[in-house]
């Protein structure tokens, strides 16, 4: 019922609904994680021997232990925190200063548009998580370090979707008939142009955030993010990895890095099909036959 | 009938483009004069750099397009001369332009009535709802509902968004307005609701209006002196009745010959050979010589200028003067 009121409501159809709604309840259930972690958390993430060390999942530990005799259940539930965190204010960052410099040279083109495409796309060559590692082996580690070398590495995407958005927008009859009312560039920009390229960003945005969560993983699996005893996700995998194969006699501890894969899947999935289902539903050119 | 008082004053305008393939010269050494209230029709086939002309005169040509020279002398300053600013003060206010195409000329994201009230105040330091007050008499003198202002674009029909469109360049009460084509892109009957409407509107308003187009009926009914250009120069000026009587030029006498004619035998309906030229490499000597039945040894050897045959007629033609 609730999902018949949503797609009616929101007039979403075709294949852009299952994917888009797919995505907004993993991100819900993401979100509700995120925000009631210290309520819904059995144990503190970084208190040691809370049981023994490398107990299997059971009733009591729902997802084992670790090394340090540490909850890994409480840890996955805080390293979303700290997850989120960074790719949020990473794809925030990215998106303000992307936007704005994205806005300006295609519509003033000219030589700023030369020197800024040129300077966007070289750092666009760099593979996205080496350049990452760079800057981050650079700034150290940290939450705010890792979510400024991050977002550095999504700039030039915002940049090229919006400049090249504007190219095209800024040929419409409607932009040369706002400068012909007197209206000034600023106007022009922001009430003309900006709002035709706003669907665009929103899907940048929830692709964005998908691959933050990769790369903010990725570096703190190398050891170059977040530093112990803070639960996250990338870090965690990394701690659980040498452990995976367990002693001789005890099999394998195979919840160590099951559960912090897990998730770094899910999470990514689930702003992975909200980006491809808005996609789908804001840009009805890519719509299949309904 | 008060005395004539030129209101525009186009002086050796030029505009070109600076295409890859070379220079184009849109508008090449055009010169005319419009008086207060009155009424300039513009006829040209696409191409002949009737709307450059259009655009220049507000300084609004698209790149690669540059103004290389001439003036234009709006209510007695050189629109030349002036700042950016002070040409965005006079766009929407004391020239406005009424765009070809309907569909495209309009947000689709900004509904009807923030189109009206953010051309209202740009201009003028009034109040958002006050401004909305003055939109609502606009739409009401447009033939539109004013209870249709909170509509968007896509809700309104081709001809509805050409009337908003028309409310846009009239919303400051302007001394000139610009017409680029207001008719093309609609059908005959809207067309002709249009044009009635802009008669009303020019006679309410006393507007003095350039009236850019292809089709030589539309200004036949409204203008009261029409230029004809032809590849990027006026090859005749004239006022409309004698030009509709007597066409001077081979190219107005076969453009008004090319109309269908309900009274007259299919047979008569003529056309006119050829292309225009390329732009990029003009045929030395008359521009028209190459499709001209007229041309001879002169004319392949010098260009003609815009020359005075009597009060109220120019021709650019050796047949003449």
């Amino acid at each position: 019922m609730v999902r018949l009121w949503i797609t009616r409501r929101f007039h979403i159809r075709g294949s852009g609904r299952f994917l888009t709604l797919t995505g907004a309840a993993i991100i819900a259930l993401i979100a509700i994680i995120t925000l009631l972690a210290p309520i819904i958390a059995p144990y503190d993430p970084i208190k040691r021997d809370v049981g023994g060390a490398f107990i299997a999942p059971n009733s009591q530990f729902l997802m084992g232990t670790d090394l340090h005799g540490r909850d890994v259940y409480s840890r996955i539930l805080y390293g979303s925190r700290t997850v989120m965190l960074v790719a949020l204010a990473s794809t925030l960052l990215s998106l303000i200063i992307g936007v704005p410099i994205g806005l300006l040279s295609g519509y003033v083109g000219g030589k700023t548009d030369r020197v800024l495409s040129l300077i966007m796309d070289s750092i666009y060559s760099f593979p996205g998580l080496i350049l990452a590692i760079a800057l981050a082996a650079m700034l150290g580690p940290g939450v705010v370090n890792m979510s400024m070398a991050i977002a550095v590495v999504y700039i030039p995407t915002y940049f090229r979707m919006v400049r090249g958005q504007v190219l095209s927008v800024k040929e419409n009859l409607f932009v040369e008939a706002a400068r012909a009312i007197g209206a000034k560039d600023r106007t022009v920009v922001f009430n003309y142009i900006f709002p035709n390229v706003l669907p665009s960003i929103i899907v940048v945005v929830s692709l964005n955030i998908a691959d933050a969560i990769l790369t903010e993983a990725g570096l703190s699996f190398l050891g170059l993010g977040i530093t112990a005893p803070t639960p996250d996700w990338g870090f965690d995998l990394k701690s659980g990895q040498p452990y995976f194969p367990g002693v001789p006699g005890r099999g394998s501890y195979w919840w160590l890095i099951t559960f912090p894969g897990l998730m770094i899947i899910i999470a990514v999935l689930g702003f992975s099909l909200l980006g491809e289902g808005l996609n789908e539903i804001l840009n009805p050119r890519l719509r299949e036959g309904e | 009938m008060s005395i004539p008082e030129a209101i525009l004053e186009v002086k050796g305008l030029q505009t070109h483009y600076y295409t890859r393939a070379g220079v184009v010269k849109a508008v090449d050494n055009i010169s005319f004069v419009i008086d207060k209230g009155e009424t300039l029709g513009l006829v040209g086939e696409s191409g002949s750099g009737k709307s450059t002309l259009g655009f220049s005169i507000i300084r609004l040509v698209p790149p690669p397009g540059k103004i290389v020279g001439g003036k234009i002398i709006f209510a007695g300053t050189d629109l030349m001369k002036s700042k950016e600013e002070e040409m965005r003060e006079i766009r929407g206010k004391r020239v406005s332009m009424i765009f070809q195409d309907p569909m495209t000329s309009l947000n689709p994201l900004m509904k009807i009535g923030d189109h009206l009230t953010e051309t209202i105040t740009t201009h003028l330091k009034i109040k958002k709802d006050e401004a909305l007050e003055k939109a609502k008499a606009l739409l009401d003198k447009l033939g539109i509902s004013p209870e249709r202002i909170n509509d968007y674009p896509h809700q309104f029909s081709g001809g509805m968004r050409q009337r908003v469109v028309i409310g846009l360049a009239l919303a400051l009460n302007p001394d000139l307005v610009i017409a680029d084509e207001p008719t093309t892109s609609l059908d005959v009957i809207i067309e002709a609701q249009i044009l009635e409407l802009l008669k009303k509107l020019k006679a309410d308003y006393n507007l003095t209006l350039i009236l850019i187009t292809h089709n030589i009926g539309v200004v036949a009914e409204m203008a009261d002196h029409i230029a004809v250009m032809y590849a990027g120069k006026i090859v005749e000026l004239s006022d409309a009745s004698s030009l509709f009587d007597n066409p001077l030029h081979p190219y107005t006498k076969a453009l008004l010959e090319s109309v269908p004619n309900i009274r007259l035998s299919e047979q008569t309906l003529k056309w006119i050979l050829g292309m225009p030229p390329d732009l990029l490499s003009l045929p030395k000597g008359c521009r028209f010589n190459s499709r001209c039945p007229h041309a001879f040894k002169k004319c392949f050897e010098t260009e003609p200028e815009l020359m005075q045959i009597s009060k109220n007629r120019f021709v650019a033609c050796y047949l003449h003067g």
